[in-house]
């Protein structure tokens, strides 16, 4: 325990340094995170000025804080291990982590999560510049705020454990783009990134419900906007928790099989 | 006139060189329509609770999706792979083997690169135009259908220029290919009319990342919306960028100094 703590503050010093030295691809990288919630915002908002200041049951207002609280919970549930894999396996680098005396995964936890210390104030700063542009409404109950922090914490580590599950199907294939690009548009519909759930048709919602995908976004977003009841707060943490477990035993099942198949090619 | 048969001799080696590789063509098609998919569901979405968004009809958004593809799969084919390729090889060096050759190199670097696949993007875009004029029927005459090709011409000319400019960057500082990757992200923003966007937004779109003249006033111009100071000032901006980048693309050549030599 002490060595895996030991562990991610170094991997907290190596990652600062080389964000240090990245500032720009660090600039860069967050202005496609802004922009896209950015202007699903706009698109909704234009939709419920049109109709008379709401659509369904979300004022111009609560669109805004949808939005605006959905850059941060994707900021923070975000992962980018699947482009990293697939490059680890085809050059060959995973052999370095194989001989390493922990499982790889830590490190890539520890990178993922130091960056994002960095990263986060600014994307705070972002959203406090868009509030001021867009008036949003947000009004969670204090109890809401008190459970969003499990919920935010599962989010990520659900999140994490998927996306980590699926990034190697580079054992098995060298073309995971379009594995990837299905993935990333069942995220785009099904946790709410394109629209809150509740405007889609019941069936999705069903669906949505019965996935992962809603409950490592949309569901937190929910929580702090206001618009859960506590039922379905504890609903939501169980669903998390379901799947927390659902991806625990899918990593380690699917990295045995693939370290199997690792030829190490490249190296 | 020789430039065209050296565009097609580049292209003829490209298709050459993917045909060995012919899955590519269905994981390319595959992902196409996965994407062409998303944006239709997610007009049906929006257009599910509206029947205008901005003062835009659904099929004449539809025509701008389809203007999206079509100019996507334009910098796709042969725009970004050229510079893509254009920064490595001021990276490494390479770029002494171009400068070589009898042709001018500003060309050499533009055309020598074909991601064929990408002509599905091309092809898919004029499907989903088709639909949508079809659908809007009576509007589009003889002024529109000139005026929307002269606004992809002027289109196409912008953001070839924006991308060589930046490119071109690479001749101060080797490392430019993240400022490409903003383009991408911006890029994605013109799938919606740029007039939904507030001023900042709709500047930046417009003038710093030229995506509004790639997407929304070709798309403006076949839904018969475009005033004739914008068609006017489009064609002057295409004009003036592709001479600004044309210096800028001298100035840097003489930074050139051979990395490798």
């Amino acid at each position: 325990m002490k060595g895996l703590a030991e562990l991610y503050v170094q991997q907290f010093k190596t990652t600062f340094a080389s964000m240090v030295q990245y500032r720009a691809s660090l600039a860069i990288w967050m202005i496609g995170h802004v922009l896209e919630p950015l202007v699903y915002l706009i698109v909704w908002s234009t939709v419920a000025n049109t109709g008379g200041g709401s659509v369904g049951d979300y004022t111009t207002g609560e669109f805004a804080g949808y939005f605006i609280l959905l850059m941060l919970v994707n900021h923070v549930s975000y992962t980018w291990i699947m482009y990293e894999f697939e490059y680890r396996i085809r050059e060959g680098f995973l052999s370095f982590a194989l001989l390493k005396p922990v499982h790889p995964i830590h490190s890539d936890i520890a990178d993922n999560l130091s960056s994002k210390l960095i990263t986060f104030p600014f994307m705070l700063l972002v959203a406090a510049g868009l509030a001021l542009i867009f008036h949003p409404s947000i009004s969670p109950p204090l109890w809401a705020i008190v459970a969003s922090i499990p919920a935010l914490l599962l989010a990520f580590l659900v999140r994490f454990l998927l996306e980590w599950t699926l990034a190697q199907a580079a054992f098995w294939t060298t073309r995971v783009s379009a594995i990837n690009q299905t993935y990333f548009v069942l995220m785009l519909f099904l946790s709410g990134q394109i629209a809150p759930l509740t405007l889609f048709p019941s069936p999705i919602q069903t669906v949505a419900a019965l996935l992962p995908f809603r409950w490592t976004i949309g569901f937190p977003v929910e929580l702090l906007l206001g618009r859960l009841s506590p039922v379905e707060a504890l609903t939501g943490l169980g669903a998390q928790a379901v799947w927390l477990v659902v991806s625990f035993v899918l990593v380690r099942i699917v990295w045995r099989a693939g370290v199997r198949i690792y030829s190490a090619v490249g190296a | 006139m020789s430039y065209l048969r050296l565009f097609a001799v580049f292209f003829r080696v490209s298709v050459m060189g993917e045909l060995a590789y012919r899955v590519n063509f269905f994981v390319q098609l595959f992902q196409s329509l996965v994407e062409l998919a998303t944006a239709l569901a997610g007009l049906a979405v929006v257009f599910s609770y509206t029947n205008t968004l901005g003062g835009w009809r659904p099929d004449e958004v539809l025509a701008l999706v389809g203007v999206y593809f079509l100019v996507g799969g334009m910098i796709g084919l042969v725009i970004q792979p050229g510079m893509v390729q254009l920064i490595e090889s001021v990276r490494d060096g390479t770029l002494d083997f171009t400068l070589t050759k009898p042709e001018d190199a500003q060309l050499l670097v533009s055309i020598h690169r074909v991601e064929i696949w990408k002509l599905i993007d091309i092809v898919l875009g004029f499907v989903v135009l088709a639909i949508a004029l079809m659908r809007l029927g009576e509007k589009v005459g003889g002024w529109e259908a000139g005026a929307f090709i002269v606004m992809l011409l002027a289109g196409a000319a912008i953001i070839y220029s924006f991308w060589l400019i930046l490119a071109t960057l690479s001749f101060w500082f080797v490392r430019v290919e993240n400022i490409l990757e903003i383009f991408q992200s911006m890029y994605e923003a013109g799938r919606w009319p740029v007039s939904l966007y507030p001023g900042w937004l709709r500047f930046a779109l417009t003038f710093i990342v030229p995506v509004a003249f790639a997407t929304t006033v070709p798309a403006e111009a076949l839904t018969g919306r475009l005033s004739g100071e914008t068609l006017l000032g489009a064609v002057l901006l295409a004009i003036v960028l592709l001479m600004v980048s044309r210096v800028i693309w001298r100035i840097g050549l003489r930074q050139y100094s051979g990395a490798s030599a």
